[in-house]
């Protein structure tokens, strides 16, 4: 065990040192990743300038929820965001070198190539989400301010989920492309804004049967000290570390599946 | 064709009907090749989808079944699934041919052909679109059509307008893949470059939200400083009918000027870089 731990320790510091002796591109890489969040932001401004409450959430309220979104999933996006990679991996027949390895394939996937860089986005996102929570003037309570802890770290497991169980895609369909991001990049798209503004089915599929619901919106409500215009009950925020739980341990069987499915593409 | 050295000059097709012959092979091959991708052509559409769908629902809550910014619901519906299937046409993303050829160095067999690196790459860019607007656009217009109550185009004259202002908009587009991916001359690596025109593109063309959501000041400086309206605000802008044709025929006109400017650009910075290439080994 102790063993093992070690080799994942050094395969990590051997990733860092690379990475930081290409300074320019590391820090141009740092800065980019961290833009690009700030584009999700610009165009919610822009729509928040044509009307003041969208669905029935203003702008700060809309920004807090945008803000769990984007900490949970930079959170996820950093630790297991590697794992789109796999796609590469299989194509090309990398992953049988992988295989042969005396170590798990997961965790040596994630540290094949740690993104560092990706650390600006997370400071970014809890940012972004600690002015929108004082702009908004929430009222803390004990039970608020462990639901702003429990909401982040729920919201990055439920994402780590999400990434781990859409990459298997790749082990049956090689030229999966983008498939992925559709749930991943579209799932935390989905739970930046108030639920309330997506159509009947549309709504069931993403906020209840696949839980995105319970990533921002049910706690950002809690947080806010808002009812639920669709009339849930407040504590439903509760249940998002339940939810990412249960989303954690399903994708870990579809990977073990995935895994035992595997067929070298022989290049 | 005569020999081929590494000294030799681009002047050695002999007449303009070998030239188009040359140039209509290489947008067949352009054409050819996407249509062997076609796994990640299905992949490709169906993200395209997924993220119409999500774009759908913040437009519509926006117009909150009244006009904004001079649409109406059923023209944000066609305005965002034209988008969707545009993305693939002028493919916004994920073109680094150029750039991964000159990492590699394989770029120089791209110098020792008879045709301009430009107008290789636009030829086989034109087969590539071509085959994107059967595969890529109609799919999420398709999709859109059977879930929304899209907007169709009453005049007549606007699909002709459209089909110019695809054709433009592939043209600007690909002038500014091509200055984006020529960078790697310069850097070998443009991973931030990228970073940047991914952030960039979105926001400027249009995707993201119409342009006609900004102040008036802030659209027309997007028109005229950048090329982000020329590769899908116009033709999406054009499709919906929401200004009168004068207007319509201005966007036209403003792609014209950008794909000139641009393709001019990539002329100026191709022999730049050919001064000072030095070609990567191995």
């Amino acid at each position: 065990m102790g063993e093992t731990l070690g080799a994942y320790v050094k395969l990590i510091g051997a990733q860092g040192r690379g990475q930081a002796s290409y300074r320019v591109s590391f820090w141009l890489d740092l800065t980019g990743t961290t833009i690009l969040v700030g584009a999700d932001l610009i165009a919610i401004l822009v729509i928040f300038s044509r009307v003041p409450l969208l669905a029935g959430f203003s702008l700060k309220e809309t920004i807090v929820l945008f803000g769990l979104a984007a900490t949970g999933f930079s959170l996820a996006d950093l630790l297991v965001g590697n794992i789109e990679k796999i796609r590469a991996y299989v194509r090309l027949g990398t992953l049988d070198t992988v295989m042969i390895r005396p170590l798990s394939v997961l965790g040596q996937l994630l540290v094949l190539d740690v993104g560092f860089r990706r650390v600006g986005r997370v400071v970014y996102g809890a940012t972004l989400l600690g002015v929108a929570l004082w702009a908004a003037e929430v009222h803390w309570t004990p039970a608020k301010l462990a639901m702003l802890v429990v909401a982040p770290l729920a919201g990055a497991a439920f994402f780590c989920g999400f990434f781990i169980a859409t990459s298997t895609v790749a082990f049956w369909w090689i030229e999966s492309g983008e498939v992925a991001n559709s749930f991943t990049y579209g799932g935390r798209d989905f739970t930046s804004y108030p639920i309330t503004i997506y159509g009947g089915w549309f709504r069931k599929i993403f906020a209840f049967a696949l839980g995105f619901a319970f990533v921002a919106y049910y706690p950002g409500l809690f947080l806010l000290g808002k009812a639920d215009p669709l009339g849930a009950p407040a504590w439903l925020g509760w249940l998002s570390p339940l939810v990412s739980a249960a989303v954690l341990g399903l994708s870990a069987l579809i990977w073990r599946f995935g895994v035992r499915h595997y067929r070298s593409t022989g290049s | 064709m005569g020999s081929v050295t590494a000294t030799a000059d681009r002047s050695t097709i002999r007449n303009v009907t070998e030239l188009l012959a040359l140039i209509g092979a290489i947008a067949a091959s352009g054409f050819r090749r996407f249509a062997t991708y076609r796994q990640a052509t299905v992949a490709a559409f169906s993200t395209n989808i997924m993220f119409g769908f999500l774009r759908t629902y913040v437009l519509l809550a926006v117009a909150g079944g009244a006009a904004v910014a001079g649409y109406d619901g059923s023209q944000l519906l066609t305005y965002v699934w034209t988008g969707q299937g545009l993305i693939g046409v002028v493919m916004l993303w994920g073109w680094t041919d150029l750039s991964d050829r000159i990492r590699t160095g394989d770029i120089v067999t791209d110098l020792l052909r008879p045709l301009h690196p430009v107008v290789n790459y636009l030829a086989a860019d034109a087969g590539r679109a071509g085959y994107a607007i059967i595969f890529r656009f109609f799919p999420p217009i398709l999709a859109g059509a059977l879930f929304f109550d899209l907007y169709l185009p009453a005049d007549t004259i606007t699909y002709p307008l459209f089909a110019i202002s695809v054709l433009l908009a592939v043209v600007v587009c690909f002038g500014c893949r091509y200055l984006l991916n020529a960078a790697a001359y310069w850097l070998l690596d443009i991973r931030g470059v990228n970073q940047a025109w991914l952030f960039l593109s979105g926001l400027m063309s249009g995707l993201y939200f119409p342009i006609r959501f900004l102040p008036d000041w802030a659209a027309a400086l997007l028109w005229f400083g950048t090329p982000g309206p020329s590769f899908l605000q116009a033709p999406m802008d054009i499709l919906v009918e929401r200004d009168p044709l004068p207007i319509r025929l201005g966007m036209i006109g403003i792609q014209v000027l950008w794909a000139v400017l641009l393709l001019w650009l990539c002329y100026v910075v191709q022999r730049r870089a050919e001064r000072k290439l030095v070609i990567q080994g191995g």
